[in-house]
């Protein structure tokens, strides 16, 4: 079992220019990894005889916008496990908001796959080389990303209602009860 | 006669999204070819309510309902999860009798939600009388949960900090009289079932998922478990006390086909019951003394910063990822579903076999869509 510090000093020794940040002390420790090098860091990590990150245990998207401690951008995080090892890391990697896009780590982690495809579909973030890039939870001709900070939800879909914001906004000028819903309670303040 | 006369035509079959066997909303394409399967694609999505924007726009305490609405026959352990990632966030501890009444609460869930799949397989199976003493026993549990917190399926049981309601005077002696009766009747399960001939025919030898597939499509659980590998993280990273317990993890054994086909997998879940029985008996002999309100936050505001926690649900290891930028609501909870990375090895396993042999499969990796598709 390996601490944080010293995986990150292996990988430093390996892509020392590959590597634009890390964070030791806090409760995750992370590495950020510049987004081209994905693949090659991860397949590294997986080989490496001492390391041996056989398992990706979460593939997460993150889009920051409009946070007041956070500059604008787009993460694409790697939570990575050894099961030999039983040790853990954080990989980052930091993307533009607009056409966000990052080479595939399908190669190394099966079930990559399927998360890359989530966080196309939640984030439009596009990986490179994937196999099957598709939208996996909305429906194929859905617009937009819904997890993008700035989504606005469509009004219909295939003629269908999907927003009942409306009628909501309808009733509470009605003076009717329309509940608390954050959603709703946004659009009337807005 | 010629022998294309044999050959079969390819055919497209959709298989749901209203289908009883595919446990909720999913729906496969299946190509055949005669009876046999060539390409299966899962289609998921159809049960998707957006639960991470959902999350993103309550407070954290407000995220608790919503994740006993992902895996709705697993609620306890969905929010007990959730729990143990904003602790971890916050570095809040809580107190003993707090972390018993957890285990205690998540052990029973966890053979209400083996019992509930052990009998909609048999059912899938074309066995109808498991389902029915399943479903007996499941509804004693239920009675219990509904005791101590009002609700019988979605709970909000696990709060940050400690956990709705103590239990009722009377739980003890209640839950020790249901396990009295209940290991009987996994005996009895094992006998109308698990060792049935025609059971056993039915599964053993299909849906085999090798140690190496399983590790790299990441499937977790009693899945896992069924291909032989000694996993769980209530033993390899035990969180809430389970370290100070005495139990034993079973593994798949490949008696009567193949190691990791269904019936290991359903096996799996059959011992999981028994060890759970023997962790409530535990946690119901030590439980401590304490406030289970002792340690909840009155406003519950994370630092800046970000955690992953994963815990062992009745399905495999569901994990939180939650960032926070300092403010009221998590800035951004992402869940790594156990269903969703077992799920995504069907077409592996499926490929080249027999249309009827496609229910026994999605029977025994066990999805619930609530949490598949969030």
């Amino acid at each position: 079992m390996k601490q944080a510090p010293e995986i990150l000093r292996i990988l430093q020794d390996k892509f020392a220019d590959k590597i634009t940040k890390s964070e030791m002390a806090v409760v995750d420790p992370f590495i950020v990894v510049s987004s081209h090098a994905i693949t090659e860091v991860c397949s590294f990590l997986k080989n490496h005889e001492g390391l041996a990150f056989d398992t990706l245990m979460c593939l997460s998207g993150v889009d920051y916008k409009g946070s007041k401690n956070e500059p604008d951008r787009i993460e694409v995080v790697y939570h990575l496990f050894s099961m030999k090892f039983r040790h853990k890391i954080v990989l980052k990697v930091q993307l533009a908001r607009e056409n966000p896009s990052v080479p595939t780590v399908e190669s190394v982690w099966a079930i990559a796959n399927w998360h890359e495809r989530e966080a196309y579909d939640m984030f439009g973030i596009h990986f490179e080389g994937h196999s099957d890039l598709r939208r996996i939870l909305c429906p194929d001709d859905w617009i937009g990303y819904p997890l993008r900070k700035d989504y606005v939800q469509p009004e219909t879909y295939r003629g269908m209602p999907v927003a009942p914001a409306k009628q909501f906004v309808q009733m509470a000028m009605e003076g009717q009860e329309v509940g608390t819903d954050p959603f709703v309670a946004d659009r009337l303040k807005g | 006669m010629q022998i294309e006369a044999y050959a079969g035509e390819e055919m497209i079959l959709n298989m749901g999204p209203q289908h009883p066997s595919t446990h909720g909303v999913l729906r496969l394409e299946l190509e055949t070819d005669g009876e046999i399967v060539r390409k299966v694609t899962p289609h998921i999505g159809y049960l998707h309510r957006c639960f991470e924007k959902h999350a993103e726009n309550v407070d954290y305490p407000g995220v608790i309902p919503y994740t006993d609405r992902m895996d709705y026959v697993a609620s306890m352990n969905n929010s007990f999860g959730y729990a143990l990632a904003v602790e971890k966030l916050m570095g809040l501890g809580v107190n003993e009798r707090v972390k018993t009444l957890r285990i205690l609460m998540a052990e029973l869930n966890r053979i209400a939600s083996h019992l509930l799949s052990i009998g909609t397989y048999a059912m899938d199976i074309g066995s109808f009388t498991p389902f029915l003493h399943c479903f007996r026993e499941r509804e004693k549990i239920l009675d219990l949960f509904e005791w101590t917190c009002g609700a019988r399926l979605l709970y909000n049981y696990n709060w940050v900090g400690g956990v709705s309601h103590d239990i009722p005077e009377g739980f003890v002696e209640k839950a020790r009289e249901f396990l009295r009766q209940f290991e009987p009747v996994i005996a009895e399960m094992d006998e109308l079932l698990t060792y049935n001939k025609i059971f056993v025919e039915r599964t053993a030898r299909v849906g085999i998922l090798s140690e190496e597939l399983a590790l790299t499509y990441n499937v977790t659980g009693p899945n896992l478990r069924g291909s032989g590998v000694k996993w769980d993280l209530r033993k390899e990273e035990p969180y809430s006390g389970y370290e100070s317990y005495d139990f034993d993890v079973p593994v798949g054994l490949g008696k009567y086909g193949p190691l990791g086909s269904c019936w290991d997998r359903y096996y799996v879940r059959v011992r999981e019951m028994e060890q759970s029985v023997q962790l409530i008996r535990q946690a119901l002999d030590r439980l401590p003394e304490g406030d289970v309100h002792e340690k909840v936050p009155k406003k519950v505001k994370a630092p800046k910063g970000e955690a992953y926690g994963r815990s062992e649900t009745p399905r495999g290891e569901l994990g939180y990822y939650i960032v926070s930028d300092g403010g009221p609501n998590p800035y951004r909870v992402k869940v790594k579903s156990p269903c969703f990375t077992a799920l995504s090895v069907l077409p592996i396993i499926a490929k080249g076999e027999m249309v009827a042999d496609i229910i026994a499969m999605i029977g025994s990796i066990d999805v619930v869509m609530g949490e598949l598709d969030r």
